[in-house]
This record gives structure tokens, sequence and C-alpha cells, in this order.
């Protein structure tokens, strides 16, 4: 049944070590990836630049502006004199917020009729647009709870308060949500690759023609490609999360053990996969073409970008045959959580599940008769 | 026409066709083609380039299903018990298809595991092979740094190392520089010589000279079968009351065209700077004059038997005109 597993290894590990310039490349790809995307994510939204048009200038209305620049989100870049400067501000592109202060902030603030701060928000960045928008409205509610406080005296405290506290990611950092995904997504699809190319790159050069005419079985030729690029893989994750670990500061709050044990199993599945595609393909091309096909869903459906529980059902059911989706549970669980064996092996089981079903499937469907 | 050396199947028999068929889609590789090869033959296996010998061959190593037709080899059934063929053969495939970026050693010890060779026997058999094919002083040399005939006798050797009865070869000269090429040939004669079985593609006709069998595969179709003398002997390429004469004359092309003029010609072929003539017999004295009156004094005749080529020719245009009429 394993006839001939031995001796494709062996020939494998030699391919790999023959060309230190390849495997280099297999281990750098990854990280530049996980740098470069890292970097992109990074959704925290801070000093957005920021011009003010403040007709006022008194005490309060200088106040109003600290408030806004005290939260963090806004960095005063200018100020404007006019509605078409502040306007024309935003088109340009040079800032996302305008502010502008009413001549009269100061006089309707005493006498305790409503005033009216103008935020304008560039739209066409929406989540920075969101940050703005957010922020404006906190502002302008707590400003208003204090006036509101003093005008009518006495109350010094409030009467609700809501407390809200993020677990595991108390600064809200996206990099914590997003890298330990984006180290699912980058190895999803490098590490499928790998296989992908090592069969087909044999039909290209002929060699396989020569492989099906001895008596290797199906099963020595898959495993015998599956093992050695298993090692691979293990080093490109060891690389990848060494990477997240040092460059973008997400600490690995759970156990290292369990991260070791479903890291291998999503390697077994992915590597399968690759082996999968290697029998629908002819050529390297036709196999990165094929790879797309997972690629896609594995960054929009798995959960890595957007959450999965809002999707309609038949694209909800699509990220859920995605290998990816439960390694990144899976990461997020053990990296962020430090979440117990119990809420993470469903998650694993479902993935050697999958790997099983798949590399039976691949090594059904490999034939050693030519089309 | 279908003609072979015997028609029953001998207790020898290591290759048996029938009526063996390959489509690829509408197109009919292989046409119902037969073949009754023995122990101990070099069987040549000639044809023009996409006549089907590379999918015949391919059938025959159970690498392509036939769609009609069957073939055993040592008895073993190429579409039902491929793996069992598979053990009993060595194949080496047109294009160099060994691993480049590993050494001699490498692809040799590669091909010792895949086939399964005892752990403790390898060394002794991989050396049994280089030292057959020579190749011991390029060891460590990487395949795709030898040069063609090299490159060859490494297929040769790793196709060799589980000691096959039968090796299929899909036309090992081609591309290798003469020397390599002849030296190879005596290789496959000292391996024939030892029982193998040799089933060799060429569209090489000096190499199709040295087979001890031949068969002819033109336009999907297996022509004609037999040993060299039986072909060269066949009535279809000199028909009874005819010679074949070789002529030398200047201006041998012109000379040509003016030859098929003759009604006593029934066919003419250049061969470098002679012209071989099918004439009537009879008429040999009677082609130098006329050509002398045509302007071409000064040719010379002389009788010559068939040649090989003259076979595959004169057989292929008997075919085209045999389709054109269809
Ligand atoms: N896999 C294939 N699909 C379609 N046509 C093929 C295939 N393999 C071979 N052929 C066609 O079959 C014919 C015979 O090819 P081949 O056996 O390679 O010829 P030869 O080896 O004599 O040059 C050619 O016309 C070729 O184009
Ligand atoms: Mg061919």
């Amino acid at each position: 049944m394993f006839r001939g597993l031995y001796a494709i290894i062996y020939k494998e590990t030699r391919h790999i070590l023959r060309d230190p310039k390849t495997l280099f490349l297999m281990l750098l790809i990854p990280m530049l990836e996980l740098t470069i995307f890292g970097y992109a994510v990074n959704l925290d939204v801070k000093n957005i630049p920021t011009v003010v048009y403040n007709l006022d200038g008194r005490e309060p209305s200088r106040k109003l502006v600290d408030a806004f620049v005290n939260t963090g989100y806004f960095t005063v870049v200018g100020t404007a004199h006019s509605d078409a400067g502040m306007y024309g501000a935003i088109v340009a592109g040079n800032v996302k917020v305008g502010i502008k202060i009413p001549p009269d902030f100061t006089d309707t603030l005493v006498t305790g009729t409503t005033t009216k701060v103008q935020v304008l928000i560039d739209g066409s960045d929406s989540t920075s647009a969101l940050q703005a928008l957010n922020t404006s409205n906190a502002i302008a509610f707590g400003q208003s709870i204090k006036i509101l406080s003093r005008v009518v005296g006495g109350v010094t405290e409030m009467p609700l308060e809501v407390r809200p506290r993020i677990l595991f990611n108390p600064d809200m950092k996206t990099a914590n949500f997003m890298i330990p995904g984006l180290v699912g997504v980058i190895l999803q699809v490098v590490i499928m690759l790998l296989t992908a190319f090592a069969i087909v790159r044999e039909k290209e050069q002929g060699t396989l023609e020569q492989l099906m005419v001895t008596p290797v079985s199906r099963l020595g030729l898959i495993l015998g490609k599956l093992v050695p690029y298993g090692f691979v893989g293990i080093c490109e994750s060891i690389s990848v999360l060494f990477l997240m670990r040092t460059l973008f500061q997400v600490q690995i709050a759970g156990n290292i053990l369990y991260l070791a044990g479903f890291t291998l199993i999503f390697l077994f599945t992915t590597l399968s996969l690759g082996l999968l595609i290697s029998t629908f393909t002819d050529n390297q091309i036709q196999a990165l073409q094929f790879s797309f096909l997972i690629l896609l869903p594995s960054f929009l459906l798995s959960g890595f970008m957007f959450p999965q529980e809002t999707m309609p059902a038949i694209i909800y059911w699509i990220g859920q045959v995605v290998p990816a989706t439960y390694f990144i549970r899976i990461l997020r669980g053990i990296i962020l959580r430090d979440a117990p064996l119990e809420a993470l092996w469903h998650s694993g089981l479902i993935l050697a599940c999958m790997g099983v079903c798949i590399i039976t499937l691949a090594t059904l469907r490999f034939r050693k008769t030519l089309a | 026409m279908m003609r072979k050396e015997s028609a029953t199947i001998s207790s020898s028999t290591i290759i048996k066709a029938e009526g063996l068929t390959r489509r690829f889609g509408d197109f009919t590789a292989v046409d119902h083609v037969d073949l009754d090869i023995e122990q101990g033959d070099i069987f040549g296996f000639l044809g023009p380039n996409g006549s089907g010998k590379t999918t015949v061959i391919r059938m025959l190593c159970g690498l392509l299903r036939p769609s009609q037709g069957r073939a055993t080899i040592l008895g073993n059934d190429v579409q039902h018990n491929s793996e069992a063929v598979k053990r009993s053969i060595g194949y080496m495939s047109q294009q160099f298809s060994l691993y480049g970026d590993l050494s001699v050693m490498e692809n040799l010890k590669f091909y010792a595991g895949i086939y399964g060779i005892p752990r403790k026997e390898r060394p002794a058999r991989i050396n049994e092979v280089i030292d057959i094919v020579g190749i011991g002083e390029y060891r460590r040399q990487l395949a795709m740094r030898l040069s063609g005939g090299w490159k060859q006798r490494l297929a040769l050797a790793c196709a060799l190392v589980h000691r096959p009865k039968l090796m299929f070869l899909d036309e090992p000269t081609a591309g290798i520089d003469p020397v390599a090429r002849r030296d190879l040939w005596n290789l496959l004669f000292d391996l024939a010589g030892q029982g193998i079985t040799f089933f060799v593609s060429t569209h090489y006709m000096d190499e199709a000279e040295r087979c001890s069998h031949i068969g002819y595969i033109y336009f999907s179709k297996l022509i004609v079968c037999g040993t060299p003398g039986d072909l060269k002997r066949l009535p279809e390429v000199t028909p009874e009351g005819a010679v074949r004469l070789e002529l030398r004359c200047p201006r041998i092309a012109a000379a040509m065209r003016c030859l098929n003029t003759f009604d006593y010609v029934l066919d003419a072929t250049i061969f470098a700077d002679v012209v071989h003539v099918l004439a009537q017999e009879g008429y040999e004295k009677q082609i130098v004059d006329d050509l002398g009156r045509h302007g071409f004094p000064g040719a010379t005749v002389h009788p010559i038997p068939a040649t090989l080529e003259d076979v595959f020719v004169t057989l292929s245009r008997k075919r085209a005109k045999e389709n054109g009429r269809v």
C-alpha cells in the first residue's frame, strides 16, 4: 500500500535541499506577506487629520477643540477661515474632518440654548469616518452632560454609568485581532501551493510519466510528497508565528503545545488540498489559478475580514468548507483568549476530518495512467 | 495486409497485441495494431513522426488505456493487470525524464528504492547497472549536466535496475550524436545477448537494419511486420517482372523527372547522389539510351536488392494512394 514511500521521501528531500534559493524563498515569502499585509490591515484609526474653523475663538470654544484632540483620534493640522476653505481642504484630501464652531458658541452656552457645532466628515474612507462620527457624538454627549449638570446644579454623580470592558484585547488593537487571522490565511495559501507544485512540476517535466510505469503505489507517492513538504510547512509556520510575536508584538496567551498540535493538523489538511489540486491541473499556471478558488474565500469568507455570523447562508457555508476558517478560530482562540482544549477540539476535529477526506479523494483521483 | 512471421502463439511470446486501438476524441492515433513479439528479439518499431509509435508503447506499458483491443505482456493483460506489467518491464520515455537536479547515483538509488529492491541488495545492484552502461566516472555528476548520450545511458541504467525481461525504449537515439548512437546500440545488443527483449522505436533506417524484427507503422496503422530480410523480399516491394536498379548520372534531380515519364519505369526515388529505379525487367540498357536522348548522357545502372528504405517508401506510397481513393 505504501510501496515506494521512502524512495519518494528521499528524492523529494534531495530536491528541497539541493535548491537552497527556493527553500529560502519558501520561508521568506510568507514572512514578507505577513509584514506587508500586517501593516495594511492595521485598522486602528488614530490621528485623523482635522481642520478647525473657529468663528468664536473664546476660551470655551478652544476647550471644545481640546476635547476632540485629547481623544487621540484627531490631530489639528490647520485652521480654515471660511466654509469654502474647510470644505476645500476635505475635498483635496488633506484632511478628513472639519470642525466648525459658530461665532455665538460661548454666548449660547451661557444662555442655555442649543448650540450647533458642525463636524464635516470625509465618508470616502469609511473606517476613519465611522471613528470620527462615533467620537464626535461621544464628545458632544459628554460635554452636554457636563454643562447640564452644571446648569441643574447639585448633580455630582451620573444616574447611570455603563462600563464596557473589552476582554482579551483591552486596547482594541486591531493587530491583535487581525494578525493571527492573517497568519492563518497566509499559511493556507503558501502551504497549499507547496504540494500542488511538487506534483504538477513533475507532470510538466515528464518525470511523472516515468514514475507511473514503476510499481510505486498511489498512496506511497502522495504521502511521499506530503511528508517532506510537511517539514517545510512547519518551518514556515514557526517563522511566521515568530514574526507575529516580534514584529507585531502579538503575545501568545495560550498553550504553545496546543498551538503546535493544531497547526500540524492544519498543515496536513492544507498539504492534502494542494495534492488534490495537482490531480486537476497539468501545469503550474493552472495550479496557481486553481488556488485562487481557495484563496479568495480564505480571505473574505473565513472570518478573517468579516464576521461570518452576518453572512447570507450560502456564503456562510462556503466559508465553512475552507480549512482557514477553522484554523483562524483556533489561532484566535489560543493566541488571544488562552482558550481551553474543550473550546478548540471540534474545530481541530473538523480540520482533521477534512484532511482525511481530501487526501483520500486525492489518492483516488490520482491515476497511474495518462489522460 | 498484415504480415506476421508466425500465426500461432508460441510459448516464448512476450508481447501479444490484438486489434490494439487508441482514439483521442475523433482522431484514431492507433488503429487495430496486432503484434507478436518473441523473447530475445530486438524489435524495431519504425514510423514517421506522429504515426502513433509513442501511443502504442504507452498502451503496452499500461500508461494509456486502449480504446479497443487488448495486449498482454508476459501473459499479463496491460489494462487489467497493469501493475504486474509495470513490475516486469523497463521503460525509457521519449524525452529525458530523470531528475536533473539529482546526481547519477541519487537517481539510481531512487529507482532502486521505487522498485522495492531490498535495501541490502541495492548497492550491488546499482554497481551492476553502472558497470553495464559504464557511467561509473559520473556517479556524482548532476543528471542535467550530462551530455545527451550519457543521459540516455543513465536512463537505461535506471530502467534496468530491477532486471526487467522486457525493455521499451521510445526513440532512445533521437537527438544524440552518431558516436553515442552507435555505442548505445552496441549496448542494446550486449543486453539482448543476455536475454532481454527490446522494443525500440526509431525513425533511423540504419537502426532498423540492425533489428532482428521490424514493424512499420504509418498513419496509425501497422503496415508490415517481419525480419528485415522478409520485408525486402515482399512482392509489393519488388513485383514480379520488375528489377531494382541503382542509377548514377549528372543532374540527378532533372534526370529523375525525366525517368518518371518513361512508361517502363514504375518508381524512382533519389538516395543522396543516386536514383533507385524500379523498372520492368529487360529495360536496363534502354534506360541509359533513353536518358541519353533526353539530354542526360553517361548514365550507368546496375541491379541492387531492395533496401529497407525502399520497402518503407514503396509501402507508404501505396498506402497513401489507397487512402487517397477512400
Ligand atoms: N494525449 C493525446 N491527445 C490527443 N492526441 C494525441 C495524444 N497523444 C498523441 N496524440 C496524437 O496521436 C498521434 C500519434 O502520436 P504519437 O504516438 O506521439 O506519435 P509518434 O510517437 O509516432 O511520433 C499524433 O498525431 C498526436 O498528435
Ligand atoms: Mg513519439
